[in-house]
Parts: structure tokens; C-alpha cells; sequence
């Protein structure tokens, strides 16, 4: 009689020992435990295991900064060739990303009348556009606005100074 | 026999005539004629007034020195200090050369008012010419002192008065990491500064309602162009176009019903069209390839002056609003631009390319007479005072934008105190209601 309590006990105690041991270490990801100070549960995910998954990897072209100005000769508003290599990479971006749009800002240098220097402007940003547009970029992703001579980059009154601000501007809004 | 040296002499003399002859038409006059000798003196006062007094007679002063047709008496040399007619002792002026005197004083009135009196007199004739008695008080002060040297010039020039009106302008503050912009109305004279509108993105082109109470502007505010009404007296305001493309070169037309403007689209075509303000209805006018912008109205309401360069390079060409066909005005040179009518209907201002320069023109309308009237490098944006006798228009000093008026005849240039910041696109006011 007393070795057969003593069994039941020892296994009992072995048995509480050994549930009292388990339930402090689970394994890591395990999701019911309850821990000692009572806060939420954590959820953990479990990663992926197998080797058939693809991962998307994002379009990094747009990192590589392009130029943003365009120079143009004076009282001209067409482009000059060295400049179609850049239009050509901005429409390939736009044409990638066709709810990326682009603004073109015109401007003129100071000489002459105000309102007819917007015109000009208008006409530089024109021909950006135009060119864009037959490298394929839809008319929709394009707007332009002419600031004529208001906001030059140059502020002299020479040569120089005109030559800097007869420009067009490219603002590319994603 | 000949004498060959007489006959090479008159030859010559010849030549030099017609030269100058040729050049008369575009050469820029500076001479000013005959100064009128006037005395202003300084206006009586009682024991509450006597600053009142001072501001008032410098204004009246200054104001009549300023329109360059007459020369003044200093106060030291004075022989006597008259408030009123009465007290005149006209020996003591026809011995100073004087032709005419204006005597004043300032009373107290009701409540914080007071009355401005003032008379003028004929030093020759020994009779007095007008006088009035005017209620003002300090907010109405300078707008008084004015009317009276308005009142004063007409009497002795024939010409009515432009002191009593306003100038709006847009002032910028441009540098490399920022830039401001403000439209501010002052007095004729540059003082009494109002910001009408502050902004750090361009505004151009501003444009007075015939009645003076509204000015209308480009902003471009939101990276586009777009064409306000503004309320001067409540500061409120309209967004009255903002299509795609170029809102640009608004102006009132006669009756303050409509504005011509200038409208790209978004193929970039500039073209003139008229709104009507109340409906916003839009009529196109021209439909040109080349660039047309730079409307204005012709007194009677019939007829849009613009710069077009269809012609290759820009000119003014004129066509009535009712019509498709628009014919050119200017011949001299190859650019001239930015027209505007002076209120009588005689006279067209334009900016005129005159040997790489950019000159203020003036072209009378039936004698077609072309003349020069500035001498900068970079002068625009020529309006007319409402009297058609004056000018106000922008140019450089030193490369900062300054306001200078000209004569339309071009006799007498002034320059107007400059300010700070770059100051450009001056337009003066209508004759002011009351």
C-alpha cells in the first residue's frame, strides 16, 4: 500500500513538474500563450517557407534624376536637337507611369512687353510639349504655364542673364 | 559767275535741315516752356490745426511743382502771408513776379471735422479766379488737399486736375530662395500706399473698372494663370477665368460690364475673347496662329486695340468688336506693343523698339504724328491719367523698376520717388467719384 501512494504521488509530481516546465517555454510563433502580466495577445506570421514565391520589386528608373530645364535661342521657340535625348527619356518615364503628369513652365527673358513675353513662354512650353507628345505621351498627362518674364533665374540685364532665363522648366507631379 | 563756296555752304545747310528734320519725329523732348509763377501760402490755421495747415499746403505745393508748369515762391521770400482774399496787398506779389496766389485756412467744424477754405487770385487782374470752402476731416485730408490743386490747375492751365487719383501697381521682391508679390494702390503722387493684394507667386496686369471700384488681375496663384475681380473697398474677390492653358491681359471696357482677355487653351494659341462679367458668356475675337494678347478698349466701347505678331514681329492692329477682320496700326519700327487709348480717343501709347531699346511711343491717332516720349532701355506698361494730358509708365534705375510720368507731348518727365522693392505695371486710376 505505501509503495503504490508513493508511485501515484511521485508520477504526479513528475506530471505537474514536467506541465509546469512546458508551459513557460513555448515555441517561438506559438500563438495562445498567455503571458504573466495579462497584456494582448502578439501574433507573429510565419514567413514564407517555400521557394516558388515571387517577389515584385518596384520600378527604381524614376531614381535617376533627368535634367529639368530646357535652353532655347533667343526669339526662337523651337527645340534645339541637343535637347531630344531628354524628352525622349521623360516620355518614356510618363509613357511607363501614365498617372504620372508633367508641367511645363515657359518663360521668357525681360526685354519687351509683359503680357506678350507670356506668350512667348507659352510657345517654348509648347514646343516641349509637342515633342513629348509625338514620342507618344498622351495630351492628359500634360500641362503647361507660361510665367513670360516673372520669375527669371537670372537677374542681370546682359546677354547672360537672358540667355538663363529663356528656358522651360520640367515639373514632373506623380 | 558762281560762288562755289555759298552754293556749298547753302548746300549744307540744306543738308543739316532736313537731318534734323528726319529726326524730329522721333527725337525725345526734355525742354519745358515757361514756368507760371504761383505762390502757395501757407494756409492759416487755429490753435488745433496748425500740422493740419502744413500737410495741406505742402500737398497743394508739391502737387502743382510736380505737374512741371510752374515755378513757385519760396516762403522766405514773402512779403506778406494772406489767409484770405481780403487780406492781399497785390503790390506785394506783382512785385515778385508772381501771376497768381492761392491763399487758405483751415476752421474748426463739428465733432472732429474742420473746413478747408481756400481762394485763388489773378495777381494781373487784381480779382480772384475761384474759390471754395470744403468740409474734411483727417481721413478725407489729403484727398481735399488735392481737389483743391486740381482745382487750382484747371483754373490756370485749362486742363481739368489728375492729382485727386489713384495709381495701382504691382510691386515684386524676387531673389534666388524666395519671392513676394503685392498690388498696391497709392495716391497720384506715390503716398498713401495700400496693399491691395500680397501673394508669393507673380501677379500682373492689373486693370481699373471705370468706376474705380474694382480692380481686375492675373495671379498665378495655384501654378496656373487665372484673372480676378477684386472689390477695393471690401478686399473681396472673384475668380472670374481660370481655363486651361493662359488666362492673361484682362481690361474693363468702357461701361464696366465686360473684359477683354487673353486666352491660350491648352494647344497654347493666345487669342483675344470678351466676357461678359455677369454671365460669363465668352466671345473670341481673333483666331490667329500668332500670338494676340495685350487688349484694350477704345473709349467708345466699339473697338479692341492688341499686339499681334501675325505680321512676323509684334505690331498693333485694331479691329471692332463685332467684326472678324482686324487691321494694323503701326508702322514705325519692328516691335511695337502693349496699346493703350487715352481717354479723350486721340492719342495711342505703346512700347516701341527704337535702336535695341524699349522706348514709351506715342502715335497721335488722325495727325499720325510718331513721337518718342522716355529714353530708358527697358521701359513698358504706359497708362494714361484721365485728363489724356499725362503719362505713367515703368522703367530701371540702376536696375531696380521705377515709376515715371511723361507729358503726352513729351515736354515734362518726372520720376517718382523711388521705393522699395521693383516696381512695375503702373496703371492710373479714372477721375476718382466722391
Amino acid at each position: 500500500m505505501n509503495r503504490f501512494k508513493w508511485l501515484t504521488v511521485s508520477t504526479l509530481i513528475f506530471f505537474v513538474s514536467g506541465c509546469t516546465l512546458y508551459s513557460g517555454a513555448g515555441p517561438a510563433g506559438s500563438s495562445s500563450m498567455s503571458s504573466a502580466d495579462g497584456n494582448d495577445p502578439s501574433s507573429y506570421g510565419m514567413g514564407t517557407d517555400g521557394d516558388d514565391s515571387m517577389e515584385r520589386i518596384g520600378d527604381d528608373s524614376f531614381a535617376e534624376p533627368l535634367d529639368t530645364i530646357i535652353y532655347f535661342d533667343f526669339d526662337r521657340s523651337d527645340l534645339r536637337l541637343e535637347y531630344d535625348d531628354l524628352v525622349s527619356a521623360y516620355a518614356q518615364r510618363l509613357n511607363a507611369n501614365t498617372l504620372a503628369t508633367v508641367r511645363l513652365e515657359g518663360h521668357a527673358d525681360e526685354r519687351g512687353s509683359r503680357e506678350y513675353n507670356i506668350g512667348l513662354g507659352e510657345r517654348r512650353a509648347q514646343a516641349v510639349r509637342r515633342a513629348m507628345m509625338l514620342n507618344g505621351v498622351s495630351a492628359n498627362q500634360i500641362t503647361t504655364v507660361s510665367y513670360g518674364e516673372e520669375r527669371p533665374m537670372a537677374f542681370g540685364s546682359n546677354e547672360s542673364s537672358y540667355q538663363q532665363n529663356r528656358r522651360v522648366e520640367i515639373v514632373v507631379i506623380n | 559767275m558762281f560762288n562755289n563756296k555759298k552754293i556749298l555752304l547753302f548746300l549744307i545747310a540744306l543738308l543739316i535741315q532736313n537731318i534734323s528734320k528726319a529726326e524730329l519725329t522721333i527725337r525725345i523732348t526734355q525742354g519745358v516752356g515757361k514756368l507760371t509763377p504761383v505762390a502757395i501760402v501757407p494756409f492759416g490755421y487755429d490753435e488745433s490745426s496748425a500740422n493740419l495747415s502744413k500737410e495741406i499746403t505742402e500737398i497743394i505745393s508739391n502737387d502743382l511743382l510736380r505737374s512741371g508748369r510752374f515755378s513757385s515762391t519760396p516762403i522766405e521770400n514773402m512779403l506778406q502771408k494772406p489767409t484770405t482774399g481780403a487780406e492781399i496787398d497785390f503790390d506785394d506779389w506783382s512785385i515778385l513776379g508772381v501771376e497768381a496766389v492761392v491763399v487758405g485756412k483751415i476752421t474748426k467744424g463739428r465733432n472732429n471735422s474742420f473746413n478747408i477754405q481756400f481762394q485763388l487770385f489773378d495777381i494781373f487782374k487784381r480779382e480772384q479766379i475761384v474759390g471754395y470752402r470744403l468740409p474734411a476731416n483727417e481721413s478725407t485730408l489729403r484727398r481735399s488737399a488735392h481737389r483743391i490743386a486740381d482745382m487750382v490747375f484747371e483754373e490756370l492751365t485749362g486742363i481739368r486736375g489728375v492729382f485727386d487719383t489713384k495709381v495701382a501697381y504691382v510691386r515684386s521682391n524676387v531673389s534666388r530662395d524666395r519671392s513676394s508679390y503685392a498690388l498696391v494702390v497709392s495716391d497720384s503722387d506715390g503716398e498713401n500706399e495700400q496693399i491691395i493684394l500680397e501673394s508669393k507667386d507673380p501677379i500682373m496686369s492689373p486693370s481699373w473698372s471705370p468706376d474705380s471700384r474694382l480692380l481686375s488681375y492675373v495671379s498665378f496663384e495655384g501654378n496656373m494663370s487665372s484673372i480676378f475681380v477684386q472689390n477695393l473697398r471690401t478686399g473681396n474677390r472673384r475668380k472670374i477665368s481660370e481655363l486651361p492653358g493662359i488666362n492673361g491681359s484682362p481690361a474693363f471696357s468702357p461701361d464696366g460690364r465686360q473684359l477683354v482677355l487673353t486666352l491660350g487653351g491648352s494647344d497654347g494659341n493666345l487669342d483675344i475673347h470678351i466676357l461678359d462679367i455677369a454671365s460669363r458668356k465668352l466671345k473670341r475675337l481673333t483666331y490667329n496662329r500668332a500670338i494676340d494678347t495685350e487688349a484694350t478698349w477704345a473709349p467708345n466701347g466699339e473697338e479692341i486695340y492688341f499686339t499681334s505678331d501675325r505680321g512676323g514681329s509684334p505690331q498693333i492692329y485694331k479691329m471692332k468688336v463685332n467684326a472678324d477682320r482686324a487691321t494694323r496700326v503701326t508702322f514705325e519700327g519692328s516691335y511695337n506693343a502693349r496699346p493703350r487709348l487715352s481717354p479723350d480717343g486721340n492719342k495711342l501709347a505703346m512700347v516701341h523698339q527704337y535702336r535695341g531699346d524699349y522706348r514709351i511711343a506715342i502715335l497721335d491717332i488722325k495727325e499720325e504724328n510718331f513721337l518718342i516720349l522716355s529714353s530708358g532701355k527697358q521701359d513698358e506698361s504706359p497708362s494714361f491719367a484721365p485728363n489724356s494730358d499725362t503719362l505713367i509708365y515703368a522703367t530701371k534705375l540702376r536696375g531696380n523698376g521705377v515709376l515715371e510720368t511723361v507729358t503726352a507731348d513729351g515736354l515734362v518727365r518726372q520720376r517718382m520717388a523711388p521705393k522699395l522693392g521693383d516696381i512695375r505695371e503702373p496703371v492710373w486710376s479714372p477721375f476718382l467719384k466722391l
